[in-house]
C-alpha cells in the first residue's frame, strides 16, 4: 500500500516548455498530505503549467512527478485527482445538476454525490438553472462542485477564488480546509497575496522557480516582513540571479 | 471504454441540444426547405427527379458536418474537453458518444428529409425507401464523423466554418450531382472514385431509379461505412490527453 506519510505530490528536476517558451527549467518540489498548501505568485510565473504537470495534462521535456505515489497522468489517478481550470471548465447549454450528473457519470460516482456537492459548493437553489445563465462566481462553484465528485484524495485548483465575493471567498477557504481536515490534500493557487494567510503552507513562485516553501507564519519569521506582499518582495531582492538569467534568455 | 460513459456522453450532447430549440428546428427544417425550393425551381423540367436523390444525400451531410465540427471544437476552447480528459473518460467514448448523439439526431433529419421529398415534392423512389433512408442516415453520420476530425485541425470557429468549402465542396462538385461521374475527365472520375459523398449520391440514385440491386447498395453502404469508422479512428488519435 502506498505510504500514508510520504507526499501528496513529488516534483522532481521538472523541465516544461510551453510552445517556444521554457516555463519550468529544473523546479523541485514537494506537497505534504492532508493539508491546504497555497501556490502563489504574479501571473505567468508557471502556476498553472506546474498544476497542469501535476494533473498529468501537460507534456513535459523532463524530470519526475510523483502524484499519490504513482506517475502524474496514470490512469488510476484519474479517479483521484479532482482538477478546476482557472476559467470554469462547464458546460453553459446544460443546468447545474445535469453539468454534475455527467460528470458523476463520468466519474462512476455514487448518485447520491451530485446532491453532495450542490450541498459543499451552496448551489442547491440554482440546481435547475441554466449554467450560462449564472454569475461568474456561480459558474466557478460548478466547476469546483464537479471536482469534489467521487471525494478524490487530491484537488488540484487554480485559482478558484478570482473575482468571488470576500464572503464567499471566506466560505470557501472554509470548506478547504474542512476538506483538508477529512484527509484530502489541496493545491490551491491564486495570485492574490493576502490569501496566503489561509493557507497551512505556501510555495511562493516567481519566473518558473519556487522562491519559499514555507508556513504562512515561518516566511514572515525568516523575511522579517510583516506580510506576505513583503516576504515576496524581500524573497526577490534576495534572489537577483532569477532576474540575471532571465535577462540572458531574453 | 465503457459502455455507461459513451451513452452519459450521447446523453450530455442530446441534452445540450435540447435546451437550444432553434438549433433542432435549423436541423430538422432547412434541408427540406431547400429540398423544396429544389423542387420548385425545376418544377417544370424532369431534372428534380434526377438530382433530387443526391440533394437527399447532400443537405443532411453539410448541415451534420458543421453542427459536429462546430460543436467539438468549443468544447477543445472551453476547456471541458481537458476537464474530461483529466477524468477516466476513454477517448473512444467521448468521439462514439458523440457519433451516436449526433447520428440519432441524423435519423431524424434524414427521415424528414426524405419523407418531404417523397410526399410533399413528389420525388419518385422506385426501390425501397427503406434502404433510401438507411443511405440517407449513413451519410448523415458520415458528415458528423468528419466533422469530428475537422474540428481537431481547427482552433477557431472561423477555421473549423472553413473546412467546409474545403472538405466539402469538391466532394459535391465531384459527386456526379452537376455531371454525371461517368462523364467526368479521367482523372477527376478516379479521385470521385475514392470521396465518400460520390458513393453516397450513386446509392441514393441507384435505389430512386431502382437499377441496381440491394447488393450495389450494400456495397456503396459499406464503402461509407469505411469512411466513418476511418474518421472515428482518426479522431480518437487527435484526442490528446497530455498538450503542450
Amino acid at each position: 500500500m502506498v505510504n500514508k506519510s510520504a507526499p501528496a505530490v513529488d516534483v522532481i528536476d521538472l523541465h516544461v516548455r510551453r510552445g517556444k517558451h521554457p516555463v519550468l527549467h529544473g523546479l523541485s518540489v514537494s506537497i505534504p498530505r492532508g493539508v491546504v498548501v497555497g501556490l502563489l505568485g504574479p501571473s505567468g510565473c508557471g502556476k498553472t503549467t506546474l498544476l497542469r504537470t501535476i494533473v498529468g495534462v501537460q507534456v513535459v521535456q523532463s524530470g519526475t512527478v510523483t502524484v499519490l505515489g504513482v506517475e502524474a497522468g496514470s490512469a488510476s489517478l484519474r479517479h483521484r485527482v479532482g482538477y478546476v481550470t482557472q476559467d470554469a471548465s462547464v458546460y453553459d447549454d446544460l443546468t447545474v445538476r445535469q453539468n454534475l450528473q455527467y460528470f458523476r457519470a463520468v466519474l462512476g460516482a455514487p448518485r447520491s454525490d451530485v446532491d453532495r456537492v450542490l450541498a459543499l459548493t451552496d448551489l442547491i437553489s440554482q440546481a435547475g438553472q441554466l449554467v450560462g445563465s449564472l454569475s461568474g462566481g456561480q459558474r466557478s462553484r460548478v466547476s469546483l462542485a464537479g471536482a469534489l465528485l467521487g471525494s478524490p484524495d487530491l484537488l488540484v485548483l487554480d485559482e478558484p477564488t478570482v473575482g468571488l465575493d470576500p464572503l464567499l471567498r471566506v466560505e470557501l477557504w472554509t470548506l478547504f480546509h474542512q476538506l483538508a481536515a477529512a484527509g484530502t490534500s489541496l493545491l490551491v493557487s491564486s495570485h492574490v497575496m493576502d490569501e496566503a494567510n489561509r493557507c497551512d503552507r505556501l510555495l511562493l513562485m516567481r519566473d518558473g522557480e519556487i522562491l519559499a516553501d514555507d508556513t504562512p507564519a515561518g516566511l514572515l519569521a525568516s523575511t522579517g516582513t510583516e506580510d506576505t506582499e513583503g516576504a515576496f518582495l524581500a524573497l526577490i531582492a534576495r534572489h537577483p540571479s532569477v532576474d540575471t538569467s532571465d535577462g540572458i534568455a531574453s | 471504454m465503457n459502455p455507461q460513459r459513451t451513452l452519459a456522453t450521447a446523453g450530455r450532447v442530446l441534452s445540450q441540444v435540447r435546451h437550444d430549440p432553434r438549433t433542432i428546428v435549423l436541423l430538422l427544417v432547412v434541408p427540406s426547405l431547400l429540398i423544396g425550393l429544389l423542387a420548385w425551381i425545376f418544377s417544370d423540367t424532369p431534372v428534380f427527379a434526377t438530382i433530387g436523390p443526391g440533394m437527399i444525400a447532400l443537405f443532411p451531410f453539410i448541415v451534420m458536418f458543421l453542427v459536429t465540427s462546430i460543436t467539438t471544437l468549443r468544447e477543445r476552447r472551453t476547456g471541458t474537453l481537458e476537464r474530461l480528459l483529466s477524468m477516466p473518460l476513454g477517448k473512444g467514448d467521448l468521439i462514439l458518444g458523440y457519433t451516436l448523439a449526433f447520428g440519432l439526431l441524423a435519423v431524424a433529419q434524414s427521415a424528414v428529409a426524405v419523407g418531404f421529398a417523397v410526399w410533399v415534392c413528389g420525388l419518385t423512389i422506385s426501390g425501397s425507401i427503406w434502404l433510401l433512408l438507411a443511405v440517407a442516415v449513413a451519410d448523415a453520420i458520415l458528415g458528423t464523423t468528419l466533422g469530428l476530425l475537422a474540428s481537431a485541425f481547427a482552433r477557431t470557429e472561423f477555421q473549423v466554418v472553413q473546412f467546409m468549402p474545403a472538405l466539402v465542396f469538391p466532394q459535391i462538385l465531384l459527386g456526379g450531382i452537376f455531371l454525371p461521374r461517368d462523364q467526368l475527365p479521367d482523372l477527376l472520375r478516379i479521385i470521385s472514385d475514392w470521396l465518400p459523398l460520390s458513393h453516397a449520391i450513386d446509392a441514393l440514385q441507384a435505389v430512386a431509379t431502382d437499377s441496381k440491386d440491394a447488393a450495389y447498395v450494400g456495397g456503396e453502404l459499406l464503402i461509407i461505412g469505411a469512411w466513418i469508422v476511418g474518421a472515428v479512428v482518426l479522431g480518437s488519435v487527435t484526442l490528446r490527453r497530455r498538450t503542450p
